[in-house]
């Protein structure tokens, strides 16, 4: 029985989040076959060859690919899965991240082989028994699937990217595409840019709430503060709503749901929802004016005052 | 556009979301009694959305069902979407029985066919088992196109339906010709609170019930819970003074 594990490509690159459903993966304990697609998948599939527990690369090229439609993609995820074709055999496992591309393909793809998918996932117990957040990450819930394929999307956050390489590469090959009854045409996209670390992946985050009071104060407090450390920047709901900065900050159950090695929250008051994007971050630092800000009960380090001096203090200290 | 629009909004009665959810004793669950629940707020902009169609397309949009595959009470829930401007629901009365996603897929399948519905608007997610799978498995078994995580919906008048949708990086616009399944995030539109008398009135409005039996699916497991536990709690923290102390904290630390 083998993983099949599509992995997301931007340029000529493996995404991070990709990588780390990959670890999850091999935690799986079967032989892997990578899956790549698109205009990017073959000049990505060589570095993907040379990753440890990879024993196979799948590259389909079409431009059908491009944008991941998932009335494009699924088709082809579910022609491998049943084994219509020959270079990948006796599918057992599926394993995608648990991106806007993994969300939106994977139970597509699972609905028509018959299967329930488990959704975010962040441990593996065994090939058939994940652990996955429920309720905003309010509780932890360990389950057990009867599907004879299984089908998951991984929480990059929970799992380190696969770096290490093997020994010798894998092979590489190219599969047909699937003619699909795709009906969706992709228009157009428009990508935030950013001089910044990727939210999703930074190491150090520096992230602003409503207390910030506008979209001025918001990147004239916070921009300094995240190129001296080098991190990427995130938001509240309410600092999002509020339009201080662009709807992909967002950091929460709805969200981005992160965990960097520091996490800077600055007048954010931490609501269920925004707790549950960013409670696992290894260090977190709450600034706040308000001591009963629920914020506290999880920093590390609390220092409750007015972010309009203590922020300015902090970038110039550093 | 040649034919109508009759849309099928599902909708999910959960735990309050500004509830934290007690696990039970036997951690097999959350605590439900003595709980306030709600709509599903996803589902809530998913009525508001239907109603705002129809009310921007008064001669195209036909009908707006509202299903909930839940317990008794979640005729509540139902009774909401009628007071927004639903025109007909239905309660699939499982108990307290929890379905998952597959099956609900089914179900909403079911009344697809029975509506004859061309559009299904829905929550992108659950805020109680946070899945985010329900729109794509409905769009995958009827072979429509589906636009998760919709910002911004555009009814065209050549009946191209276009959808900003939200993506890791920013937004994505794609286009479809109906049927499709669109599932709806959070900045699609803010849900406006039901009057009373609104309320009252959505008493008169058709509200079915039926038992999946009736629809001749069966609900099954495919996912046995093995555990639900409190997440590890953080150890305690510590609260500095000044700046030059959140400095050396960090150092000692070594975040920084």
């Amino acid at each position: 029985s083998h993983t099949l594990a599509l992995l997301e490509t931007s340029g000529s690159k493996v995404t991070p989040s990709s990588l780390s459903a990959l670890t999850a993966a091999k935690e799986i304990k079967k032989p892997i076959t990578a899956l790549l697609l698109g205009p990017d998948a073959a000049s990505a599939a060589p570095s993907v060859a040379e990753l440890e527990g990879i024993e196979k690369v799948l590259v389909q090229s079409d431009e059908r690919y491009e944008h991941y439609l998932p009335e494009q993609v699924a088709p082809l995820v579910v022609s491998l899965i049943k084994g219509e074709n020959d270079k990948v055999k006796d599918v057992s496992s599926f394993v995608v991240a648990a991106s806007a591309m993994g969300k939106g393909v994977i139970p597509r793809a699972a609905a028509v082989l018959d299967v329930q998918p488990i959704s975010d996932v962040i441990k593996v117990i065994d090939p058939n028994t994940f652990v996955r957040p429920t309720y905003a990450g309010n509780a932890i819930l360990t389950v057990k699937t009867a599907d004879k394929i299984v089908m998951t999307s991984v929480r990059g956050s929970a799992f380190p990217a696969t770096e290490e390489k093997s020994a010798s590469a894998a092979p590489i090959e190219e599969i047909a595409p699937i003619d699909a009854d795709c009906k969706t045409t992709w228009v157009s996209e428009q990508l935030m840019k950013s001089d910044k670390p990727d939210l999703s992946s930074a190491k150090i985050v520096v992230s602003g709430g409503r207390a910030l009071k506008d979209k001025e104060h918001f990147d004239s407090l916070l921009n300094p503060l995240a190129t001296k450390l080098g991190a990427a920047i995130g938001a509240s709901r309410a600092a999002v709503d509020d339009g201080y900065c662009d709807n992909s900050l967002q950091v929460g159950q709805t969200g981005k749901i992160i965990a960097p090695d520091l996490y800077i929250a600055i007048g954010i008051s931490g609501a269920i929802q925004h707790l549950a994007g960013m409670k696992d971050s290894k260090v977190i630092v709450a600034i706040n004016k308000d001591e009963e800000s629920p914020i506290f009960k999880i920093a590390d380090v609390g220092l409750v005052g007015d972010l309009f001096t203590i922020v300015p203090e902090l970038t110039e200290k550093l | 556009m040649s034919s109508k629009i009759k849309i099928l909004v599902p909708i999910k009665r959960v735990i309050d979301a500004a509830l934290k959810p007690r696990i039970n004793k036997t951690h097999t669950g959350v605590e439900s009694k003595g709980v306030k629940y709600s709509i599903n707020p996803f589902d809530d902009i998913a009525v508001e959305e239907a109603c705002k169609m129809r009310k921007n397309h008064k001669d195209l949009v036909e009908a707006i069902h509202a299903v909930s595959i839940g317990p008794g009470k979640a005729k509540e829930v139902l009774r909401t979407a009628l007071a927004k401007g639903a025109d007909t629901s239905t309660l699939v009365d499982v108990g307290e029985e929890e379905v998952e996603p597959l099956v609900v897929s089914k179900i909403l399948k079911s009344f697809v066919e029975r509506e004859g519905s061309n559009l299904v608007v829905l929550g992108k997610q659950a805020i109680d088992d946070d899945s985010n799978q329900v729109g794509q498995m409905l769009a995958g078994l009827l072979g429509w196109s589906q636009a998760t995580n919709a910002a911004k919906i555009t009814i065209g008048k050549d009946g191209i339906v276009e959808v900003e949708r939200e993506i890791d990086g920013g937004v994505e616009v794609v286009k479809a010709p109906l049927p499709m399944v669109i599932s709806t995030d959070l900045r699609l539109n803010e849900p406006k609170f039901v009057t009373l008398p609104k309320m009252m009135k959505a008493k008169k409005k058709p509200l079915e019930v039926v038992k999946p039996a009736d629809l001749n699916i069966e609900i099954s497991k495919r996912l046995e819970t093995v555990s639900l536990e409190e997440p590890a709690p953080r150890k305690a923290g510590v609260m500095v003074n000044n700046v030059d102390e959140l400095i050396s904290k960090l150092k000692e630390l070594k975040a920084l």
